[in-house]
């Protein structure tokens, strides 16, 4: 071994190094995340699902469900996902101005869906349903509670990155930062589906 | 360490940036690797005095039958916090202390995938710690035992807020971990130097890697249980509570198993949590003293993947007396014998190391090889634990207490020492004294034996665990005064180590980069180590890289022509000088200090405080945590919006 | 660098402390006998089961644990460092050698999984003994224990009474937190759950006549310390007169301390919390006292059933078991005297 230490590195100093992967960290940060966030909404699943059927009393969930509604609204946010897929193709082209166009739709969409969400939750808190009226109404506000916050970062998050483009601060270069948060966004939209069939769809 | 000397004013971001090279800013803007690993020994070393002084007292209480030192109330708060410090305060913490400090020079990097992040983890580490110790100011501090179980947990049968302070504490820990491990996580997969391929990382680092994967997995489980209880506490939701809220009304409906499936789904994961690293630090201590590479390494690689996958598979055998089914304690009894399979790899490999080798009974050598020895003893008393009819007569006995304590002090705890002894050199630039660590290694393997060697007999003699007292002519008189005097052998021999560490920073023999003749990447580097660690980051061609370079002859693979690290790593030559003949390099660019992962840690502390305030009753204080994740938000855009270095004004 | 003087010793040291921990675990099996809660001095076919079970898993843990710390100690011994510098061959893995370890422990898991798994369905199973079963409800209190013998009509509070040779059916659950019932000499723990019904069976046998210890082994708050218990295994005539006199009212005070005692019982906050049967008391949130004085202990195994013990821990019981669920007005000496003459009656 040589003596370099007075000798300064021989390329230009960078912090971050070529990834060993060729992967963008954070997007590997993001995948290790929802990774995590799958056994979060899979505790909070099963929770629901220890008790479906053993609810005692009423009204339990399935009494005041109201399908063709949550269907709406669980559409809505389906078709959120597709409006990011659009929003990432028109920044990976350099459009910015689409891009704005379909942020505002995704964010929007995602806001319907919350919108219809505490509708919801005030509809069935006056049908008697509540938090701690039994294990069905415990289990069903807090995992789609959580749904719901999900959903409402996503929408903040959504929005920053519309603010910014609008102040023109986004670029083709940034085209990661939509396809982390649309990462984000369809990965609430896949648990969406999930919960949506898992608790309202699947009969007893 | 003078790095920031030529830094302009701030440019962007909201604060002014820190620049204090030293002083106690410096330490609390740090988002050095390095500092942050030494930050976690320092908290998780205060919080293991801590820990074993709660243990001592409740040896004390236990020496006779009837005593009276202490009451019901106060014993089960100790082993209450005795439990959960040790495991969320002490182990966890002292891995991601050498994960903060080796990881990163392992694998040739200059730093963690995202600093930033990494002082955070920390930050809300320390909050969790002092919100969970936080009921000891107003005496109502956990007893429910570490595990918790509900429905005594509810506020109808623990009204005080003690559990509370539990609740927040390990759910602000279970964010500080997550933070951690996604960190490292995306460090050990982008930040590899070139060549490094995954079969070629030291196993610290495959260990490192792998445990923060079961972080990842197990500690949603655990938010999720905790969020569960925290809503049946504050607002009369019904996840475990069986009886109703008020007398007339309907039976609430809850199941009390439900949190013993979380839990568990957690908990298992979780001690393989604590013993991974600790197999991690052992593979490289091994190697280095009976100087011959690890044996079988591929092997041990498999097997740590495969423990890590089976621990998910195992939960229910600490639910054997719950009343499951035939065919499920069939099926958890199975799965969790087979992890003593991959295990006993690891045990044989590591012994087939030592073979043939040239041993050095140095301490941090005396340290590993008390592992293999007593984790054994302990991975053996499991084995006995997951046949579910005979653990019936074990279960919450003292046989269960020798258990884990065989296999997390016996495992964890001696192994961590083995890395204090092995990389303190590297960390501080100083050797620690051989003759004391001896000393040290002897008295407290002397007092772990006669410790928790004779709960193995108070187990079988049926002596229950958390009992605060015992009756006279129970027969367990005698174990009780050995295990009482051997855990205060074993104090001694912590008071040992703590004035051999302060000796060695003060006169100790100075270390030179490579003191053990190592065989990674980290000993190729001055200890210790510089600010940006690699002068330039090297390019590896194999396993044990410096090892190869230092011994081609011993190394028969050795292909030639291929330098097993091909670029200069910044040795410095002149050995023991430490990092001073590496002022002034500026060049190397590391992420500049920042005030913001502070600041969010302290909002996440001021927002678990306002849960506790509001867990009295008055739910109008929740606004308190309202506040605490206002400063969350407004710091991580600050974070956000500040360039992870100030562009440089020369 | 080694001090060569020095390393004997060590080794020695190690060679002792590994032999002291070897012969520590021979002694597991060979447990202090007169230990009233040991695991491994069975008195009922179930409990003889377990202990077998445990026998195979011990002795061969036993034998992994010779051969892993042998093989250890000779490898530290033999290989130690004798000068600095050493040539060491360098050998990476053999995997031959990798598959010899897997296969062999597996095979020695295999050997204790079969019978494990054969006696865990035998538990689950009927008990194999059923002519004339006793079948009793185990129902665990923050913190005592509450026993019901519903085909039997009896209903009686931490002290159990069993016929040796009949089976017993356990059914166990909880009026609070979890519990765990637990007698080691009969085998192993039920946890006590709310909600739920667990159950188990054993039974006694003939040698087994006899006072056993049990205790509460789930933590189950303040005093699960105390929340101990006792099993009395009978013989079959003596379990039969134990019935007769269970079942029978409690028997009239006839004149004396006993009488006023009984006066005073009826008009005092007793009878919110307890029973006693043929009287006006019939609480349920403490022990059932109709026939308190037929025990041997009071407050859940904790102190004898003495009158000296009675009447303090009438006086007193928060000061005899801090935090027990028996809260009331302060008694008087002479009155805790008088309820004491009174339940020591209650035979
Ligand atoms: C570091 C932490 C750690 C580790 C590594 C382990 C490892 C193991 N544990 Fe342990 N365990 C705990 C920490 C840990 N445990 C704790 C804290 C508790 C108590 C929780 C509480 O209630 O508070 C507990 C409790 C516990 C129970 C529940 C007991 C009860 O409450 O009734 C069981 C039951 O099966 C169990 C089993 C095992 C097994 C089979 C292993 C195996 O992984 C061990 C494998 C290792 C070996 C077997 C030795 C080496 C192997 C060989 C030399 C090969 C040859 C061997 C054979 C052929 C047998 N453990
Ligand atoms: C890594 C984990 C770990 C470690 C290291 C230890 C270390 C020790 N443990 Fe612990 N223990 C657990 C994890 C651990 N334990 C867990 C998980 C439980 C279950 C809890 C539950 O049931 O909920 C438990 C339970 C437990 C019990 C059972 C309690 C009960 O069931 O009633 C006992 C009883 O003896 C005990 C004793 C000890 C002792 C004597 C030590 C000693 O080895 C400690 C030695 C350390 C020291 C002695 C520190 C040195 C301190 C000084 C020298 C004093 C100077 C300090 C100052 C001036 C500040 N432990
Ligand atoms: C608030 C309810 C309550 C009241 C009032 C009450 N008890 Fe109790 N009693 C209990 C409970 C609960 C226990 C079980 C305590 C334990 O062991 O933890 C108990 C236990 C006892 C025992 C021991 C029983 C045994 O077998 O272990 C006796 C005797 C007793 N009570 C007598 C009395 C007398 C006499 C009075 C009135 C002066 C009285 N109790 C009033 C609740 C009550
Ligand atoms: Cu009841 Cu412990
Ligand atoms: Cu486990």
């Amino acid at each position: 071994m040589q003596q370099v230490a007075s000798a300064p590195p021989a390329h230009p100093p960078t912090h971050v190094e070529e990834p060993s992967t060729g992967l963008n960290n954070r997007k590997v940060l993001m995948w290790a995340f929802l990774g995590s966030d799958c056994m979060f909404f899979g505790a909070l699943i099963v929770s629901y699902l220890v008790y479906r059927g053993r609810w005692q009393g009423h009204p339990v969930p399935t009494d005041v469900f109201d399908i063709p509604y949550t269907s709406v609204s669980a559409f809505a946010l389906l078709m959120s996902s597709l409006a990011m897929v659009l929003a990432l193709a028109a920044i990976q082209r350099g459009d910015i101005r689409r891009l704005k166009i379909w942020l505002l739709t995704t964010a929007g969409l995602g806001l319907v869906f919350i919108g219809g969400q505490i509708f919801e939750f005030t509809t069935f808190g006056h049908e008697g349903l509540t938090l701690g009226g039994n294990t069905g109404g415990t289990t069903f506000f807090v995992l789609t509670g959580f749904h719901g916050a999900h959903v409402s970062l996503g929408i903040a998050w959504l929005l920053s990155l519309f603010v910014q483009a609008v102040r023109g601060q986004m670029a083709q270069a940034r085209s990661l930062d939509v396809e982390i948060a649309g990462l984000y966004w369809h990965f609430v939209d896949i648990v969406w589906i999930i919960i949506f069939t898992v608790v309202y769809l699947i009969p007893i | 360490m003078a790095t920031a000397t030529a830094r302009a004013a701030p440019r962007a971001g909201i604060l002014a940036r820190p620049v204090a090279p030293m002083g106690i800013w410096s330490w609390l803007t740090t988002i050095d690797h390095k500092r942050i690993g030494i930050l976690y020994e320092l908290t998780a070393f205060i919080f293991f005095l801590i820990g074993g002084l709660e243990a001592l007292l409740m040896r004390s209480q236990l020496v006779q039958p009837d005593n009276t030192l202490l009451g019901p109330g106060q014993y089960n708060a100790l082993f209450t916090m005795h439990g959960t410090t040790m495991i969320f305060l002490v182990v966890m913490p002292l891995s991601a202390a050498f994960f903060n400090y080796i990881v990163p020079l392992q694998i040739g990097a200059r730093d963690v995938a995202f600093p930033r992040l990494n002082a955070f983890s920390y930050w809300v580490f320390l909050s969790g710690g002092v919100l969970m110790n936080l009921g000891f100011l107003i005496g109502a501090v956990p007893d429910m035992g570490w595990f918790a179980y509900s429905p005594l947990t509810s506020s109808q049968f623990s009204p005080s807020v003690g559990v509370d302070f539990w609740v927040v504490g390990l759910q602000v820990l279970g964010v500080a971990s997550l933070a951690a491990a996604f960190n490292f996580l995306v460090t050990i997969i982008q930040m590899r130097a070139p060549g490094l391929s995954f079969m070629r990382m030291p196993l610290f680092t495959w260990t490192t890697f792998v445990t923060s994967i079961l972080i990842v997995l197990a500690f949603p489980v655990i938010a999720v249980a905790l969020i569960e209880l925290m809503f049946d506490r504050l607002f009369g939701s019904t996840f475990f509570n069986v009886t109703p809220a008020a007398a007339g009304a309907a039976a609430a409906g809850g199941d009390p198993i439900l949190w013993q499936h979380l839990f568990w789904v957690f908990a298992h994961p979780e001690v393989y949590i604590l013993i991974l690293p600790a197999m991690g630090i052992v593979s490289e201590v091994v190697p280095v003293f009976s100087r011959k590479p690890l044996f079988g390494y591929p092997f041990m690689v498999y097997a740590v993947v495969s423990i890590a996958f089976l621990s998910f598979t195992v939960w229910a055998h600490h639910m054997f007396t719950t009343g499951l089914s035939a065919i499920a304690m069939s099926f958890f009894a199975a799965s969790t014998m087979l992890i003593a399979v991959p295990t006993g790899i690891k045990i044989f490999n590591w012994i087939s190391t030592l073979y043939g080798g040239s041993i050095a009974l140095k301490a941090p050598a005396m340290f590993a090889l008390g592992f293999i020895a007593m984790f054994t003893i302990g991975g053996l008393s499991g084995v006995m634990h997951a046949s579910p009819p005979v653990d019936t007569q074990q279960q919450d006995t003292y046989f269960v207490v020798a258990h884990l304590h065989y296999v997390l002090f016996g495992g964890s705890i001696f192994a961590l020492f083995a890395g204090i002894y092995y990389w303190w050199p590297k960390i501080t630039g100083r050797l620690l004294g051989d003759g004391l660590g001896q000393l040290q290694f002897w008295l407290m393997f002397i007092g772990f034996n006669l410790t928790f060697g004779p709960m193995h007999f108070l187990g079988v003699d049926g002596m229950p665990r958390r009992v605060y007292t015992y009756s006279p002519g129970m027969g367990w008189e005698l174990w009780n005064v050995v295990a009482t005097i051997g855990a205060f052998v074993i104090g001694v021999s912590v008071l040992v180590f703590i004035f051999n560490a302060f000796k060695s920073l003060r006169t100790g023999e100075r270390a030179g980069d490579d003191p053990w003749d190592g065989m990674t990447l980290e000993w190729t580097i001055p200890s210790p180590p510089p600010h940006y660690n690699f002068v330039e980051i090297p390019t590896v061609a194999g396993r044990n890289p410096l090892w190869l370079q230092k011994h081609p002859e011993l190394a028969g693979r050795h292909v030639p022509g291929a330098d097993p690290i091909a670029t200069d790593t910044g040795h410095s030559g002149s050995e023991g000088s430490g990092a001073e003949s590496h002022d002034g390099h500026h060049a190397v660019h590391v992420p500049d200090p920042s005030y913001w992962p502070l600041f969010a840690g302290a909002g996440i502390f001021v927002a678990g405080f306002g849960v506790l305030l509001s867990a009295g009753g008055n739910l109008s204080l929740l606004a308190v945590t309202g506040v605490g994740l206002f400063i969350v938000i407004v710091s991580i855009f600050g974070w956000s919006l500040e360039p992870v270095n100030e562009p440089v004004q020369a | 660098m080694t001090r060569a003087g020095s390393l004997r010793p060590r080794l020695i040291t190690l060679s002792c402390a590994i032999l002291f921990a070897i012969s520590a675990g021979g002694c597991t099996q060979l447990a202090n006998p007169s230990a009233p809660q040991s695991t491994v001095f069975p008195g009922s076919d179930w409990g003889r089961m377990i202990q077998d079970l445990y026998g195979l898993i011990f002795w061969m843990a036993v034998v992994v644990f010779v051969g892993v710390e042998g093989f250890l100690l000779y490898t530290v011994i033999r290989f130690r460092r004798r000068r600095e510098g050493e040539a060491v061959s360098q050998t990476h893995g053999n995997t031959l050698l990798e598959v010899a370890w897997t296969v062999v422990p597996s095979i020695v898991l295999l050997m204790i999984a079969v019978p494990t798994i054969s006696t865990i369905f035998i538990g689950d199973m009927p008990p194999p003994v059923t002519t004339n079963p006793v079948r009793v409800t185990v129902i665990g209190h923050q913190w005592w224990w509450e026993f019901r013998y519903p085909d039997l009509g009896v209903v009686t509070a931490n002290e159990l009474h069993l016929p040796a040779g009949r089976t017993a059916t356990i059914e166990v659950t909880s009026a609070d937190v979890i519990h765990s019932f637990w007698v080691p000499k009969m085998g192993g723990k039920v946890d006590a759950i709310p909600t739920r019904i667990n159950t188990m069976w054993f039974t006694p046998d003939a040698a087994a006549v006899g006072e056993h210890f049990g205790q509460c082994a789930e933590f189950c708050g303040l005093q699960h310390a105390n929340m101990r218990m006792r099993l009395f295994v009978d013989t079959a005539a003596n379990f039969d007169a134990w019935v007769q006199q269970q079942r029978a009212p409690a028997s009239a005070a006839a004149a004396g301390d006993a009488q006023q005692g009984a006066e005073l019982f009826q008009r005092s906050a007793c009878i919110t919390c307890h029973t006693i049967k043929g009287t006006n008391a019939q609480g349920t949130i403490g022990p059932d006292l109709t026939h308190v004085g037929s025990r041997t202990t009071i407050a859940a195994g904790m102190i004898d059933n003495t009158p000296e013990n009675l009447a303090h821990w009438i006086r007193d019981p928060q000061g005899v078991k801090v935090g027990n669920k028996m809260v009331l007005p302060q008694v008087s000496e002479s009155d805790a005297r008088l309820f004491a003459a009174y339940l020591q009656s209650l035979r």
